[in-house]
């Protein structure tokens, strides 16, 4: 009886403490794509590091329809759409302060904000999309107005629609990049002087061909009218990664042709416009490869921002579900977490999506919040994996690997890293085994090759002696057989001569 | 007067049959180098047998997951989850019953000479490149890297051809058709055989949802009873 009481106590505190420990471990949903595109469970990538809202920050009113996000070095810039100003938040000594408020300025006949939706920070300037006045600002970082780019007075530009400027980069020599809304000829481009130098980057049009012969031939003019027209497609954002390649995403595309790479969400262009990015794994980067429609949650993902970080790595924020994807500079899924909902770390209308250093910052306008997400152990060692590997320290790179694998036996890259370098240490054996496991049929076929090499190099005595008997063996058995029926059919002859 | 059990060991122990068996299935591998003169004495001559027919046939199918299971995973990526060996069998057997009956269906109304056992055995018989060809083949493809996909492809195709063209000599041959009365008669039978599959899936599902009335009724007596 009293064992039993013991039994009973010690459940009874193992029950009030577990729920804590499992809280804390489970805190999101994370998971990635295996080989065959199902869902497999993975370890959360990133936590929450801070909720930051008017009410952290101490701002006067709330974020209203915030849509743009800028970061650059430890300065975060948020575009208060609705309020018409800029918000600066400093990170410094782990903790986020604002430094700035930006509402208006000097210099020019309107020196205030209407709904600025983007904002771009270059050393010595500030460019923002000033939407609802029309114009795109640069200002100095002391606020006096320097220039303005304008609705440009071209005949490849539509002269019917008013200029609304959404969001905008700006590269090394201060020439703008801008998207503009109900422009679809792709990126507007304008030298630093403010002259508009044209478009850049339209998506490919696609239709089928039976759209195409219904509406050139059978439908009247006016259901060819009603009908969608064959166009670009507009874009939705734009962002820069560090090598001045621009990467751009578009929600206006036709679901079907997503599991083909019929269409590309996410396209990374070059300086001619040309989509560069690679696609190199298993699934083409289009956010979930598969999906439920559950609820009013239904569709592919839609990704509305990108960022893209230092090592080549980039996240894509999806609007449909709330979902952040990371890729790496392959193509690779990385990993899928976030979510819809009101809990930290999840999102009910995000807009904008940024990184400092490998935390990602996710803006929703919403819940007029900033949400910080912070790599766990487990996302920092994919990346220090990943920085290993491009640094040319394979071994290393190894190692980081197997410490992913620990903590998730389904990191698929973790397998490819393992694999690629055994390979280098030329184990081949080893290595096959990784990329057979992930069905990596590129690499288990250099392994492979190399393997067969080494192997018929080893045992190229005992394949002579195989191939030897092979041939001689017949023929000796033939003669045999030859010299036998010979030697009847003479002693049958000499019967028969008797 | 023998006991059953003597009977089943002779049956087993015969020793003319086993060499019938053997020439018989020997004899394949002269069919499939020589079409039309091999079908022609296949089954006017008396020269195949079905039970080497059945043995080609069975091996065809084993073959048909030898090859799913033993490719190296570089040509052939097989979720083990979502395969069904079964189901892969049945892909080649049915079609290959309902290509059989419904040719021979078709042949006794285009006075072909053949019976349904002679269609039987010669089409059987026109499989014997798939497991020649594809056995070695597979075997071959554990010692191949990606990159020389091409010919592991390529003999695949190349027995499924192969076999196509025995087929086509097949039906010549045992009907003693023309090769215009042949292709016009495989047109018809491809024909037939969708209608066959249509009639077998509207049997089905009309034989499911009568089925699915009687239970139905069955429920409602039992909740009437309780």
């Amino acid at each position: 009886m009293k064992r039993l009481a013991v039994l009973l106590a010690l459940i009874l505190v193992l029950a009030a403490v577990s729920p804590a420990a499992v809280t804390q471990a489970d805190t999101g949903y994370s998971y990635n794509y295996d080989f065959w595109g199902e869902v497999a469970n993975s370890p959360d990538p990133y936590a929450v590091k801070a909720t930051l809202t008017h009410i952290e920050l101490g701002l006067d009113k709330k974020l209203s329809k915030a849509q743009g996000l800028f970061v650059k070095d430890n300065f975060i810039y948020i575009c208060d759409t609705g309020n018409n100003r800029i918000v600066v938040i400093e990170f410094a000594d782990e903790e986020y302060k604002v430094a700035q408020i930006i509402d208006s300025f000097e210099g020019a006949e309107i020196n205030t904000f209407n709904s600025p939706s983007d904002i771009f920070v270059t050393d010595d300037h500030y460019f923002i999309a000033d939407t609802e006045n029309n114009r795109i600002l640069k200002l100095t970082k002391d606020l006096q107005f320097v220039l303005e780019f304008t609705k440009p007075d071209d005949i490849n530009f539509d002269q019917s629609i008013t200029f609304l400027p959404s969001k905008l980069i700006v590269d090394g020599a201060d020439r703008v990049f801008c998207l503009v809304k109900r422009v679809n000829k792709g990126v507007v481009k304008y030298e630093n002087d403010g002259h508009f130098n044209g478009f850049v980057g339209a998506t490919p049009v696609t239709y089928d061909l039976f759209d195409y012969i219904w509406k050139t031939w059978i439908a009247s003019d006016a259901q060819a009218d009603a009908m969608a027209d064959f166009v670009p497609t507009e874009y939705d954002n734009i962002a820069v990664d560090n090598e001045g390649f621009m990467y751009v995403c578009t929600t206006n595309f036709y679901e079907g042709s997503l599991g083909d790479g019929g269409v590309n969400p996410i396209r990374r262009l070059n300086s001619l416009g040309n989509d560069i990015l690679i696609q190199n794994g298993d699934w083409y980067v289009i956010g979930d490869v598969d999906w439920t429609d559950v609820g009013v949650y239904t569709g592919s993902s839609r990704i509305v921002d990108i960022t893209a970080l230092d090592d080549g790595t980039y996240f894509g924020l999806d609007r449909t579900r709330g979902r952040i994807f990371g890729y790496d500079d392959q193509g690779n899924i990385l990993c899928c977490f976030g979510g819809n909902g009101n809990k930290d770390g999840y999102f009910r209308m995000p807009t904008a999506i940024e990184h400092m250093g490998h935390d990602l910052l996710v803006l929703d306008s919403q819940d007029a919040q900033l949400t910080v997400f912070t790599p766990t152990y487990y996302g920092q060692k994919i990346f220090s994996a990943i920085y290993e590997y491009q640094q040319g320290r394979y071994d290393r790179s190894a190692d980081e690997w197997r410490e992913v694998l620990m903590l998730n036996g389904n990191n698929e890259l973790a397998y490819k890293g393992i694999g690629r370098a055994l390979l280098r240490q030329n184990k081949y054996e080893e290595a096959m085994n990784y990329f057979k496991i992930k069905y990596d049929d590129d690499n288990y076929g250099d392994a492979f090759q190399l393997y067969r090499k080494q192997w018929v190099e080893d045992h190229i005595v005992l394949l002579f002696i195989v191939i030897l008997l092979v041939l001689v063996v017949p023929l000796v058995i033939g003669r045999i057989k030859r010299v036998r029926w010979e030697v009847k059919r003479f002693e049958n002859d000499s019967k028969k001569i008797r | 007067m023998k006991t059953t059990a003597r009977r089943f060991v002779d049956f087993f122990t015969n020793r003319a049959a086993y060499d019938r068996f053997f020439k018989s299935l020997r004899y394949a591998l002269y069919v499939i180098v020589h079409p039309f003169d091999g079908f022609w004495d296949l089954t006017h001559e008396k020269r195949g047998s079905l039970a080497a027919a059945n043995f080609i046939l069975i091996l065809s199918l084993l073959t048909c997951v030898f090859r799913i299971e033993f490719t190296t995973f570089q040509f052939i990526k097989v979720n083990y989850e979502r395969v069904n060996f079964f189901m892969e069998m049945m892909g080649i057997l049915l079609p290959f019953i309902i290509f059989v009956v419904t040719n021979w269906a078709l042949t006794t109304l285009f006075d072909g000479k053949g019976t349904l056992k002679d269609v039987w055995i010669a089409s059987a018989y026109a499989m014997t490149p798939y497991p020649l060809v594809v056995i070695p083949n597979t075997i071959i493809s554990n010692f191949l890297t990606e990159e020389e996909d091409t010919f592991n492809y390529f003999f695949h195709d190349f027995s499924i051809v192969w076999s196509a063209l025995l087929f086509i000599s097949a039906i010549m041959m045992v009907h003693a058709y023309s090769i215009g009365k042949t292709m016009l008669c495989i047109l018809f039978t491809i024909v037939g055989m969708a209608v066959v599959i249509f009639l077998l899936l509207l049997f089905f599902s009309l034989i499911s949802d009568a089925g699915a009335y009687f239970y139905s009724l069955y429920k409602e007596v039992i909740y009437r009873l309780y």
